[in-house]
């Protein structure tokens, strides 16, 4: 009997295109859209979407994304700590959204994200609104070295259970408990069985499984309901845009593991080991990528990029450091059929040759700073390109500023598809009506004739 | 021998640099001599820095290195060391902001430029500034922010300093991330830079230092 044979990667991204345009509600059913017009526009939308990102034919116009971080609950009147605390409010907030503006893609209700989780785990990598910044504000990283100088080995060994018993009771002052557990390796056979048991009877290890039942009970409340907040906001004709994330190996060691400082002494004082750990962690990060890609049935998986900016690294350590193994985790992503997109913050002109080493039409990059003239000559040979709308114009601008650089962007972007409009970082303040003449002046000037 | 210093910490060899001082101390050398060829060594740094041959993780490491200098030192010491200054300079990341990374590679870059820099930190708020100013005399003040809140909280500092009677003394610069020159407007300072070297062209500027 012939083997069946397995599906080419573009096959792949196909189906997964095609089961983002087929949604599913929460139990798992064909989604029930708001209307036949609601129907239409969703599926028009990641047409053109998809169309911008394939780069095989022109969109019947250039799509324009809405990215905002708090934006959305500054704009329906509530706090950051409000939409943090109360997952309806949050919710109403980005439905308000797309019926304010009708962007042809967003990201859903996810950025806020439960409040309640982070106390019970008493999270301390971040501060949030109510919990070290004021109710009013977004929430910020606390940046330190989470994981020290002398670990990588512990990391290298077995990623997962450094997790476990070293990185997280680091992070969750709740999971204390986590550092007394056994390697679970280690239950074999029954002889031993009842040793490897005795840390689950020990106090502080109960105290921390309370800490996560609770924990699990409210992620569960909280996933239900932005989960059907999210199945609405489709239903109504908006579809959202990523599946989930993954990271570059580097900024996972840089951002919350080492520490900028960290990990840039690390450049020099053990190379080798910080070369190790991210060979280590890159099957590590597709898995991830790929998963939220097959579990959500949606292919493209956001990738925010920190440390390879312009200034925080030379070139050469570009070279050396950044690129290798976030082009593998790419790579690995698009073998798999799911759309990487990296989202270039702050300003990376200087890499863009470098980045533009990868298939066409599988990549959806995000501009923010980088020179997009540039970028449209390397990047956006090969991928398509969101983004390079700054934040402090839609916060301090005119409407008559945004539509003018709209404009611009789409005359130098625009040209033979690949470019989708959008802000180019995430916002808090802006006003609405230069979010509104963002959206508007992509459906005035951003027609393909 | 005193050469090798500067040049072994510009060149960010730090087991040399350790060995060269360890053996400069040994042989009863001057610390404040030591600690003068480290600040030089520092200043090269700034300078590859400015002419974008060194980057963040350079100055980083090279500030790791002057740490472990210092270290060494420091018990030998028996007088602080004197050195003439460009100016004073306050500076901090903004009121709800916490973000430090641009701020200390600015702090850095004035510091070694031979600013005598008073880094207030991050979360800084208007009053902080103004006690600040206050208390050292500083003629330049320089507002760090990576969030857009930072624009209020930069606005409002700018108006603090103006209630508390002393713009007319002081030049404020801002920067970070998303800071443009509508921003730059918005909060009524008197310029922003676009990175650490242009902040410091800024200061030297205020400072009638000839460039």
């Amino acid at each position: 009997m012939e083997k069946q044979r397995e599906m080419s990667s573009d096959e792949k991204q196909e189906e997964l295109f095609a089961r983002w345009m087929s949604p599913k509600d929460t139990q798992g059913n064909g989604l029930k859209f708001q209307s036949p017009q609601a129907e239409k526009a969703y599926k028009e939308r990641i047409t053109r979407t998809k169309d911008a990102i394939q780069m095989e034919k022109l969109p019947d116009r250039i799509p324009v994304f809405l990215m905002p971080s708090f934006f959305p609950v500054y704009n329906a009147g509530l706090t950051p700590h409000e939409a943090m605390y109360d997952y309806d409010k949050c919710c109403m907030a980005f439905k308000k959204l797309v019926t304010d503006f009708a962007p042809d893609v967003q990201p859903g209700a996810v950025a806020p994200g439960p409040g309640r989780v982070y106390d019970i785990l008493d999270y301390k990598l971040y501060s949030w609104p109510g919990h070290g910044v004021p109710p009013e504000q977004s929430y910020q990283a606390n940046e330190r070295e989470y994981m020290t100088a002398d670990e990588y080995d512990a990391l290298i060994d077995d990623p997962s259970n450094f997790f476990s018993s070293t990185y997280l009771p680091r992070v969750f002052g709740a999971l204390e408990g986590f550092r007394m557990l056994p390697t679970l390796t280690g239950i074999l056979e029954i002889y031993g069985v009842a040793f490897n048991f005795i840390p689950f009877g020990l106090p502080p290890v109960q105290a921390t499984y309370r800490a996560l039942f609770e924990a699990g009970a409210e992620a569960l409340k909280y996933a239900g309901i932005i989960g059907a907040c999210n199945a609405e906001i489709n239903a109504a004709g908006f579809p959202g845009l990523w599946a989930g994330f993954t990271k570059a190996p580097f900024d996972v060691i840089g951002d919350t593991l080492r520490g900028t400082r960290g990990v840039m002494l690390d450049m020099y004082r053990q190379p080798e080991k910080l070369l190790e750990a991210m060979e280590r962690l890159t099957p590590i990060m597709i898995k991830m990528g790929v998963g939220a890609a097959k579990t959500m049935g949606q292919p493209v998986v956001f990738i925010p990029l920190h440390k390879g900016a312009d200034g925080f690294m030379s070139d050469a350590q570009f070279r050396k450091f950044y690129w290798p193994t976030l082009r593998k985790v790419m790579m690995g992503l698009i073998a798999e059929g799911a759309v990487p997109n990296p989202a270039a913050e702050g300003k990376w002109t200087t890499r863009l040759e470098i980045m533009q080493d990868l298939p066409k039409g599988k990549v959806l990059w995000m501009l923010d700073q980088s020179d997009i003239a540039k970028a449209k000559q390397t990047i956006g040979k090969v991928g398509c390109m969101y983004g390079n709308v700054p934040s402090a114009l839609l916060a301090l601008g005119t409407p008559q500023d945004v539509k003018d650089y709209v404009k611009k962007c789409i005359d130098i972007a625009g040209k033979g598809g690949g470019y989708i409009v959008s802000n180019g970082a995430f916002f808090d303040q802006a006003k609405a009506e230069n979010v509104r003449a963002m959206v508007e002046a992509t459906k005035e000037y951003g027609v393909y004739k | 021998m005193a050469k090798d210093l500067v040049k072994a910490l510009a060149d960010l060899k730090e087991q040399e640099v350790t060995k060269i001082v360890e053996d400069r101390l040994k042989a009863n050398d001057d610390p404040l001599k030591i600690l003068e060829d480290a600040r030089k060594g520092m200043e090269i740094v700034g300078n590859r820095f400015a002419s974008s041959e060194y980057f963040i993780p350079d100055l980083v490491y090279s500030g790791e290195i002057l740490k472990s200098v210092t270290n060494l030192v420091r018990p030998k010491l028996t007088k602080a060391a004197e050195s003439k200054k460009l100016g004073k300079i306050v500076f901090g990341t903004v009121a709800g902001d916490i973000h430090d990374i641009g701020k200390d590679i600015v702090v850095f870059m004035l510091d070694v430029n031979g600013f005598e820099v008073h880094d207030l930190g991050v979360d800084v708020s208007a009053q902080r500034f103004v006690d600040k100013i206050k208390e050292t005399g500083a003629s330049v003040v320089g507002l760090s922010g990576f969030l857009t809140l930072a624009f209020d909280s930069m606005k409002q500092t700018v108006e603090a300093v103006k209630s508390a009677g002393l713009r007319d003394k002081v030049k404020i610069m801002i920067g970070g991330g998303q800071i443009t020159e509508e921003v730059r407007k918005y909060t009524g300072a008197d310029a922003y830079g676009k990175d650490a070297v242009a902040g410091v062209a800024l200061a030297k500027k205020w400072a009638g230092v000839k460039q």
